[in-house]
């Protein structure tokens, strides 16, 4: 087997030129008559850096990284497209390049004209197209329309005719750039299939993708970019895992700096002596709007998020235990008291909420420093972000301390479920019934 | 440079697809249609026409502009092929971004299809002169030379628009220029008078605009019948192959920004 794409030691640099810059190139240059040589660049931007890598002739090679890493940069020099500023790039056989489907349609001209135009900028002959061009309509499921021109498409069928045309191409080299993120479902299972069927026949394939599920499914080898540099790369599944763990990092920082801003934020006064709260409640208990309030004769200090471990984090895996911990204090001594939490999703639906009267605990003495813990064995929650209501206040209703989705935390998770909650369960086959078990790590 | 060329030959299917297509694309959705590219040219005479016989009657009956309708024609068509594909070329690597950008094309055969689906409407126009040409029965052997002045003509307009269209992508102010430049370019150029009832010294400064033969080029060949400016259309000749292969290098050299700066 050979090497489809050799990539050595690449740099791409971005060049900026500044308004002001350019007005006296022009000016100089026009003056001067040296305009080649006053293109000067003010300001550079890497976006590639030393990037080398190999990808074998008929494997599947996946891309992935942050907005901004050089993903789409990468594709676009090995397409041919922009020049590397250093280092070399080889690509064996012929290319097609998915970056944005339907580039060079014209929006007057009837989908068959353009059929044929745009496979002749993708390098095929006419010849070639004629062949093709029943099945790339057929494909782009287009027969009733390919005769109205394209402006009257709606967008789905323009990048159902833009993949059609730039798949049947067929290249020995596919470079595909997150083009699946459009489309509806059924029309993405089509291009996927279309894309293992590429596989299947020995061609290569470079994926820039997001979805990490795919090229867990789909790549031989991953690459990961981060910052215009080469993080990592090799077995997809562990790529895939090192660069969600920097992603998760990366959350964790965030959420902390929100708690910390949070409870900068709501860090209340004490209370009056009359012991009325300081803040009122929402009058509307249906906006979800971020608040506290209460006599804070109880205080809620602190909220933390607990793994296993009892250290502190933001992020979690689905499953994963959790404990939510409140640090309390209260001056006195108090006799009637009860604690609650709820979660509630990012569209603010409570996906579970209780507290210790609901749970009949009979309250019997509060009084100096405490510390409550709401421990959950195995956290059965979506991929998400989720925000905590905490509250101490009297059976009766009345508050002593209400934080309302002032704390955050996310999960995690690869099952991209939906729902409010994910209660425990497995799958059961039994007869004329056979299904490949999922590819577990 | 030769592999250049080698490869425009390569593209020529491309261009002649994108030729068609803007063709196609142009009058698409317009009630006339194709007819636009015969009526447009003719409104347009009829305006000079009227102008220039009525309100500043200039032309009329001087030796060699006579009929002047005929005479304006014979300078507008081949005018107005040049300054629309000049005007188009400081725009097209911008309205075409996508192509640059996104896919691999090769961005020399914009400008290129700008000057030849210009030119086919140039053609469209050759009908209507004809039959003028027939009813003033100044159908001449002269005509002869009238393709190799087309000729010149679109090496020397592919030339500047390939230099004007790599030019506008780093320079947006271009566009905006070019549009004033070209009226400068066309008063400078014997359209509406003729270049042999002006001062000599006002022609020494027109012999260096290119377009001042390429146009004497036209009326003589199609209107007064005698080929007395040959010699400065021989100048032209490599004249307007430098002009090409100066605009073709600059694009060259330039092109590997495109794909960043459009």
């Amino acid at each position: 087997m050979g090497t489809a794409i050799q990539v050595s030691d690449l740099t791409k640099i971005y060049q900026r030129y500044s308004h002001r810059k350019q007005f006296r190139t022009l000016k100089s240059a026009l003056l001067g008559g040296s305009l080649l040589q006053e293109l000067r660049p003010d300001e550079r931007f890497p976006a590639l850096e030393a990037v080398t890598f190999n990808v074998r002739e008929g494997s599947t090679f996946a891309v992935i990284g942050r907005n901004g890493s050089g993903k789409s940069t990468l594709l676009k020099v090995i397409a041919g497209i922009s020049k590397p500023s250093s280092g070399t790039v080889k690509v064996n056989g012929r290319i097609s390049a998915l970056i944005e489907l339907g580039a060079g349609f014209h929006p007057e001209i009837t989908g068959r004209e353009n059929v044929f135009i745009n496979g002749i900028m993708l390098g095929l002959s006419k010849r070639e197209i004629e062949e093709r061009y029943e099945e790339i309509v057929a494909f782009a499921e287009l027969e009733d329309f390919i005769e109205a021109p394209v402006k009257t498409y709606s967008s789905g069928m323009y990048m159902r005719l833009g993949f059609a045309v730039a798949i049947h191409v067929n290249p020995d080299v596919l470079l595909i750039d997150e083009v699946l993120a459009v489309g509806d479902e059924a029309f993405v299972h089509k291009c996927i299939d279309k894309i293992s069927e590429f596989r299947r026949r020995g061609k290569t394939i470079l994926l820039v993708t997001h979805s990490l599920g795919l090229v867990e499914k789909m790549a031989d080898e991953a690459l990961w970019l981060d910052r215009s540099r080469v993080q990592m790369r090799g077995d997809p599944k562990k790529v895939v895992d090192a660069y969600l763990a920097q992603v998760t990092q990366h959350e964790e920082e965030e959420l902390a700096a929100a708690e910390a801003k949070t409870s900068a934020e709501f860090e209340a006064p004490r209370p009056e002596d009359d012991g009325k709260g300081s803040e009122v409640e929402p009058v509307s208990a249906f906006a979800r709007e971020r608040g506290r309030w209460g006599s804070r004769e109880v205080e809620i200090q602190e909220v933390s998020f607990l793994d296993a471990s009892g250290s502190t984090k933001y992020v979690f895996a689905t499953g994963e235990p959790v404990t939510v911990r409140l640090k309390v204090s209260t001056t006195g001594t108090i006799e009637d008291f009860v604690f609650g939490v709820a979660i509630f999703n990012a569209d603010g639906v409570c996906c579970y909420g209780t507290n210790t009267h609901l749970e009949e605990f009979t309250p019997v003495r509060l009084s100096g420093a405490a510390e409550v813990r709401f421990v959950i064995p195995e956290l059965q929650l979506i991929e998400g972000t989720y925000f905590l209501d905490v509250a101490a206040h009297q059976r009766d209703g009345y508050p002593f301390d209400y934080h309302r989705a002032l704390h955050q935390f996310r999960v995690q998770s690869k099952v991209k479920d939906v729902g409010v909650y994910r209660p425990h369960h497995r799958w059961e086959f039994a007869g004329g019934v056979r299904l490949e078990p999922p590819r577990t790590a | 440079m030769l592999g250049n060329l080698r490869n425009l030959f390569r593209y020529r299917v491309l261009i002649q697809s994108l030729v068609v297509r803007d063709l196609k694309a142009r009058y698409r959705g317009s009630v006339l249609g194709f007819l636009w590219s015969f009526i447009n040219p003719l409104l347009q005479l009829s305006i000079y026409w009227f102008v220039f016989t009525y309100i500043v009657p200039t032309g009329r009956d001087v030796v060699g502009m006579s009929p002047y309708a005929l005479f304006l024609f014979t300078g507008i068509l081949p005018w107005t092929w040049f300054s629309s594909s000049v005007l188009e070329s400081s725009s097209v690597l911008m309205t075409s971004g996508n192509l640059i950008k996104k896919i691999l094309f090769p961005a020399e055969v914009l400008p290129m299809v700008v000057v030849l689906s210009n030119l086919i409407h140039f053609f469209l126009g050759l009908p209507i002169l004809l039959a003028f040409l027939l009813y003033y029965g100044k159908i001449q052997i002269s005509l002869l030379a009238f393709p190799a002045v087309v000729l010149l003509q679109l090496v020397f307009s592919l030339g500047v628009c390939l230099f004007i269209a790599a030019l506008a992508v780093h320079f947006r102010d271009v566009a905006n220029i070019i549009a004033n430049v070209m009226m400068l370019w066309f008063f400078g150029s014997p359209v509406i008078y003729s270049y042999l009832n002006i001062s000599p010294s006002i022609q020494r400064f027109l012999n260096y605009n290119p377009m001042t033969h390429i146009l004497v080029g036209y009326h003589q060949s199609l209107f007064t019948g005698s080929l007395g400016h040959w010699p400065w259309l021989l100048v032209m000749v490599p004249a307007s192959a430098l002009t090409f292969l100066v605009g073709y290098t600059f694009f060259d050299r330039l092109r590997e920004t495109f794909a960043e700066e459009v």
